[in-house]
């Protein structure tokens, strides 16, 4: 069970948050045209990195705050995390 | 009945207290402190079992968790459990075991044929065998096989038993309790550190209980009492014995059972059997210790033949004579300590000892004592069925290639002793890159992947100074660092004898003309004879090797196999052994049992079990509760003998025809607030949100981005910047996380505030034609006229005293209105529903009329929400907003969402209008069409008509715009129906909604 450091609460057991996904997906602006294969990047085509990764969790049983955590896929290494608001650099 | 192989005196079992205990049986008694192994051994039983492949006769090979053999069914307290370690099930009064994999019984067993048959079962057998004809596996081949192989029979009753978890966090976890788990353990606890000192067996110590040491001028065994007193006295420290930590996962997180209780005949009041930890560590220190390797000869696996280590244990823990005329058989040192303790107790053992002129401290002890020793000797082959009678020893020249002439040794035990193999589970568990050690002969850890260290013996450390030594400076190092606190321990004077270097000798060589065969994996039944054809096969990997063969499989995962197996790949394979590698270790270390994993979510534990604030009115008025989601919600109210079927069509028709009132408590609400609430809704809906008005309620649908339909709900604005937003009560959870990343990452310059108010409010949905009088009745001081409170009109109202919300907004489609007071008012508000309904002939309506009205409507719900349907697809086009972009709308435009034959929702009758459809049936052209059928569509729902008094269906078909009118077949293979229906609209009641309005 992983250990993630919610950037709001701290060190907490992974059995409070839920996974969200790759955090570096922007979705489009609201209202803008969008080409098909744009779009389809956006809802489906998603790389299965095995490294390092930024990605979203929610601290669902805590906070619930959306936090931003760069975990490496094949060591579990968690190296970073970030609140919602703060950009990946 | 007298133990003939217990000792007058000695061991470390309480000699006053008798335990009586049954074996296939047969009565016989132990004492206080015993294993069941220690005790059959003492009364003189040797044959335990049957092996897995031949069905050998099996004895006792290990007195521990490394024990291969001796594995039976227990019975206690009433319940039964299989693959139980005789060397690990400490004995209780009335303990009841049997042997397993034998048929009829463990002395004769049918099975035994396959020891002759042997010729024809070498590696790969069953694969090779039992491949064709493929249709044979299912009834002929797997269930014989199940017969007979198998370690046990799994009951089938429920567990009365109680299994708990932890959770705990410690600076340090040291995983056994031998000199390096209790040096480090005392360093550290006096540096103030938070340690977890976890002994796997019911005594601490360790090897210090079974070797001749001096530590302070102490016995072994005395200092580590005196250790574990003071810790256990340490507020700092816990202390457990029965506790094996047998995983080691990501992060630093181990896991460890207890087993509390397994040693007892019943488990105590309020105690539970086992408890699971799972257990954050800052640093972990593996003090695992090593397991003894045997020599691989012939016939090794008779009954008999087992770990010098392990007859050690029997003597000096139990008391206990393994045999009478022992025969030690040693590469190294340590054959000569089990030796010695024979001849210390009277018995003359005679040594073999693979080496040619071997000397030290302890041999010379041994020469003193005048114990026979025999030079550069081998056993060949033990002699004997279910117990060894003699040996066949010969000696061996100094290469080790060439055996001398055979001689005949009575004997009728063979105490073998192949080298140490450090026990580096966990260490390699956690990832440590492990490396192999040539002094050794064994692999052990190297490089680190988490914070780890591993001490003494699993770390190939074995001498007891050296392990003292290092492991007092690791504890005190690392607990240093987390505390910032030192206070240091001098370090005791340690007397041990000196040992010599062992003999690389593992395996003796074949005599001429001699085929017997040499075990390696004594679980298994895995010989060398199996490696050498899975290798001439051309299995290369390890892996590939462990899994044809099976060698290093099943429950003890190869902890007496695995490096002779290696041994042998490399010597056939001419490579050395860290190039053929290890293959992976995996958790558990030993088998944990599926309860204690489990733990207390089991049943009506598995989930939280929620009830509204009305839940007891339901239940005193004869509800019968469904699951909905966490929630318990009324199904049906039963009057008299009524059934489901009965129940739900009074309660719908009642609806129908006058007034009812459903409990919709358990619905999600969520509010939202902020100067940004309407935009976030009309982002976050598929229609236009922009322009509702205090005081009214609107229906949304709102999409995921791939356009599948999420949820659908109504949301009332309570005031200009304030909404309350309603989800189905499966979604509720999911609607609030989806709210939150929108607010929290794609648009955080919105400025609105979202939380959960589903407890705070209980809600009663009022519906049919007379709620409207019945609301007069109930807030007689409100405008509820039509003009007063139209179809999707908000307003508060005073409900005898009582602050309420009422919405006009419908399900069942009838007129209908939704009242919320707080939650601690629920109550009140339903008696008082309920009471001034009376004269309107108000029944209650549980989920099942719920779904008969909103069906006949052609309302969609969860079955057609199911994740897999678009607006247009549920007949919710209308919703769709051409002016505005909103979550998911670029993804309608994809060619399969637009195409012209797309699914849509229809209604479906039979044409007999009397068989009621199963749910989730097929729709197809022809019933006779040869298969696979076409598939059309599927039915989502089902229900009875109470407008039509016919069955009535909601189907999702294929290009279900033109269909309507169009003859169908539904079927069902899994209930064996074909039902010629007709396809209609799916708004079977009402179409026009004039109902609601009225």
């Amino acid at each position: 069970m992983l250990h993630i450091k919610c950037p709001h609460c701290g060190l907490r057991s992974q059995n409070e948050f839920s996974y969200g996904g790759d955090a570096t997906v922007k979705r489009p602006e609201l209202g803008k045209e969008i080409s098909d294969k744009d779009w389809d990047n956006f809802v489906y085509n998603r790389k299965s990195l095995r490294g390092k990764h930024w990605e979203l969790w929610q601290h669902l049983s805590g906070c619930r705050q959306w936090i931003k955590v760069q975990r490496d896929t094949a060591t579990h290494e968690i190296f970073k995390t970030l609140k919602a608001n703060e950009e990946i650099s | 009945m007298t133990q003939s192989f217990r000792l007058e005196s000695g061991g470390l079992i309480n000699r006053d207290k008798k335990i009586s205990f049954k074996f296939n049986g047969k009565n016989y008694f132990g004492y206080e402190g015993d294993t069941l192994a220690s005790a059959l051994i003492a009364n003189g039983v040797h044959l335990i079992g049957r092996s897995f492949k031949y069905h050998r006769p099996r004895g006792f090979f290990g007195a521990g968790v490394d024990e291969p053999y001796a594995i039976v069914q227990l019975y206690r307290n009433g319940e039964t459990e299989p693959n139980i370690k005789a060397t690990e099930q400490e004995l209780f009064e009335g303990l009841e075991a049997k042997s397993v994999n034998c048929w009829p019984s463990v002395n004769f067993d049918v099975g035994a044929i396959n020891n002759f048959l042997k010729i024809f079962l070498p590696a790969g057998f069953y694969y090779k065998t039992f491949m064709w004809p493929k249709s044979f596996w299912y009834k002929i081949y797997e269930p014989f096989i199940r017969r007979a192989a198998g370690l046990g029979t799994a009951s089938i009753k429920h567990d009365k038993e109680r299994y708990e978890h932890k959770y705990e966090y410690c600076d340090l976890l040291i995983t056994g309790s031998g000199p390096s788990g209790l040096a480090s353990a005392y360093s550290a606890a006096k540096n103030g550190a938070k340690v977890i000192l976890a002994e796997d067996k019911s005594r601490f110590g360790g090897t210090l209980l079974t070797s001749e040491v001096n530590i302070g001028n102490q016995s072994g065994k005395e200092w580590a009492d005196s250790i574990i007193s003071e810790l256990k006295e340490m507020p700092n420290v816990t202390v457990k014995n029965r506790s094996q930590v047998f995983g080691y996962y990501d992060h630093n997180m181990l896991v460890m059972s207890e087993r509390i209780s397994d040693h007892l005949p019943k488990t105590k009041k309020f105690h539970p059997k086992q408890r699971l930890w799972y257990i954050r560590a800052k640093e972990v220190l593996i003090s695992s210790g090593s397991i003894e390797r045997p020599i691989v000869f012939g016939n090794n696996d008779t009954p008999g033949v087992m770990l010098s280590s392990a007859a050690k244990e029997y003597l000096k823990v139990y008391g206990v004579l393994v045999g009478k005329k022992p025969l030690v058989f040693t590469n190294n040192d340590s054959g000569y300590e089990t030796a010695i303790e024979f001849k210390k107790n009277g018995i003359d053992p005679i040594i073999l000892d693979t080496r040619k002129e071997p000397k030290s401290e302890i041999i010379e002890e041994a020469q003193n004592m005048n114990i026979n020793i025999k030079n550069s000797y081998v056993v060949v082959a033990a002699q004997g069925y279910k117990k060894v009678k003699s040996a066949d020893v010969a000696k061996i020249s100094d290469n080790k290639e060439e055996l001398g002439s055979i001689e005949n040794i009575e004997c009728d035990c063979i105490c073998v002793s192949g080298f140490w193999t450090p026990t580096i589970h966990l260490a390699s568990q956690s990832g440590n890159k492990t490396k192999f050690n040539e002094d050794i002969d064994a692999f052990v850890p190297s490089i680190s992947k988490q914070n780890e260290k591993t001490l003494g013996a699993a770390n190939g450390i074995y001498t007891l100074e050296e392990t003292l030594k290092d492991s007092f400076e690791k504890g005190n190092l690392l607990s240093k660092k987390i505390t910032n606190n030192e206070n240091k321990v001098s370090f005791p004077n340690v007397v041990e004898k000196k040992s010599t270097v062992h003999d690389k000798f593992w395996c003796v060589p074949l005599p001429k003309g001699k085929s017997y065969k040499r075990f390696l994996d004594f679980q298994n039944d895995v010989a060398v004879s199996d490696i050498e054809i899975a290798l001439k096969e051309g299995y290369r990997s390890i892996e590939h090797v462990k899994r044809y063969t099976t060698l290093g499989m099943a429950t003890d995962q190869g902890k007496t196999s695995n490096l002779n197996g290696l041994q042998l790949v490399s010597k056939i394979e001419n490579k050395v052994v860290p190039a053929v590698g290890h293959t992976t270790f995996r958790p558990p270390y030993s088998p944990v049992s599926i309860g204690a994993i489990v733990g207390r979510e089991i049943g009506k534990h598995s989930k939280p079990t929620r009830k509204s604030p009305i839940h007891s009115w339901h239940e005193k008025n004869n509800a019968v509760f469904v699951d909905a989601g966490v929630w318990l919600r009324p199904r049906y109210y039963k009057r008299g003998e009524e059934n489901l079927f009965e129940a739900s069509k009074r309660e719908a028709k009642n609806v129908r025809t006058n007034v009812g009132v459903c409990d919709v408590t358990t619905l999600g609400k969520i509010d939202i607030k902020g100067p940004d609430a309407a935009e976030l809704l009309n982002r976050v809906y598929t229609n236009a949100w922009l322009k509702l008005p205090v005081g009214k309620a609107r229906y949304g649908v709102m999409l995921r981005e791939d356009g599948i339909v999420m949820d659908d709900g109504t949301t009332t604005r309570i005031s200009e910047n304030h909404y309350h937003m309603t989800t189905t009560t499966a979604q509720a959870a999911n609607v609030l996380s989806h709210l939150e990343y929108y607010l929290q990452l794609v648009w955080p310059e919105l400025n609105v505030n979202v939380v959960s108010t589903t407890e705070q409010w209980a809600g009663a949905a009022i519906a049919g034609p007379k709620s409207r009088e019945l609301l007069k009745k109930l807030f007689p001081k409100s405008d509820v006229t039509n003009e007063g409170l139209p179809f999707m009109g908000y307003m508060e109202g005073d409900l005898f005293g009582v602050k309420a919300k009422i919405f006009r907004i419908s399900f069942s489609g009838e007129l209908a209105y939704e009242v919320n007071v707080e939650s601690d008012n629920g109550y009140f508000m339903w008696e008082k529903i309920i009471e001034a309904g009376e004269e309107f002939g108000i029944q209650p309506y549980g989920t099942e009329a719920l779904s008969t009205l909103r069906i006949e409507m052609g309302h969609v719900a969860g079955s057609e929400l199911d994740g897999r349907t678009i607006p247009y697809d549920n007949s919710l086009e209308g919703l769709l907003s051409k002016k505005k972009d909103f979550i998911g709308k670029r993804s309608l435009s994809r060619k399969a969402f637009a195409a012209e034959d797309r699914q849509k929702i229809v209604g479906v009758v039979p044409l007999d209008k009397k068989t009621s459809i199963p749910e989730g049936s097929h729709l197809v052209k022809d019933s006779n069409a040869p298969l696979p059928n076409p598939k059309l569509g599927y039915i989502s729902a089902s229900c009875w008509s109470v407008e039509y008094d016919n069955p009535f269906s909601l189907a999702i078909l294929k290009d279900g715009k033109n269909m309507i009118g169009e003859k169908l077949f539904v079927m069902s293979p899994l209930k064996n129906k074909v039902i010629p229906v007709e396809i209609v609209s799916s708004h079977y009641v009402d179409p026009k909604g004039e109902r609601v309005r009225s």
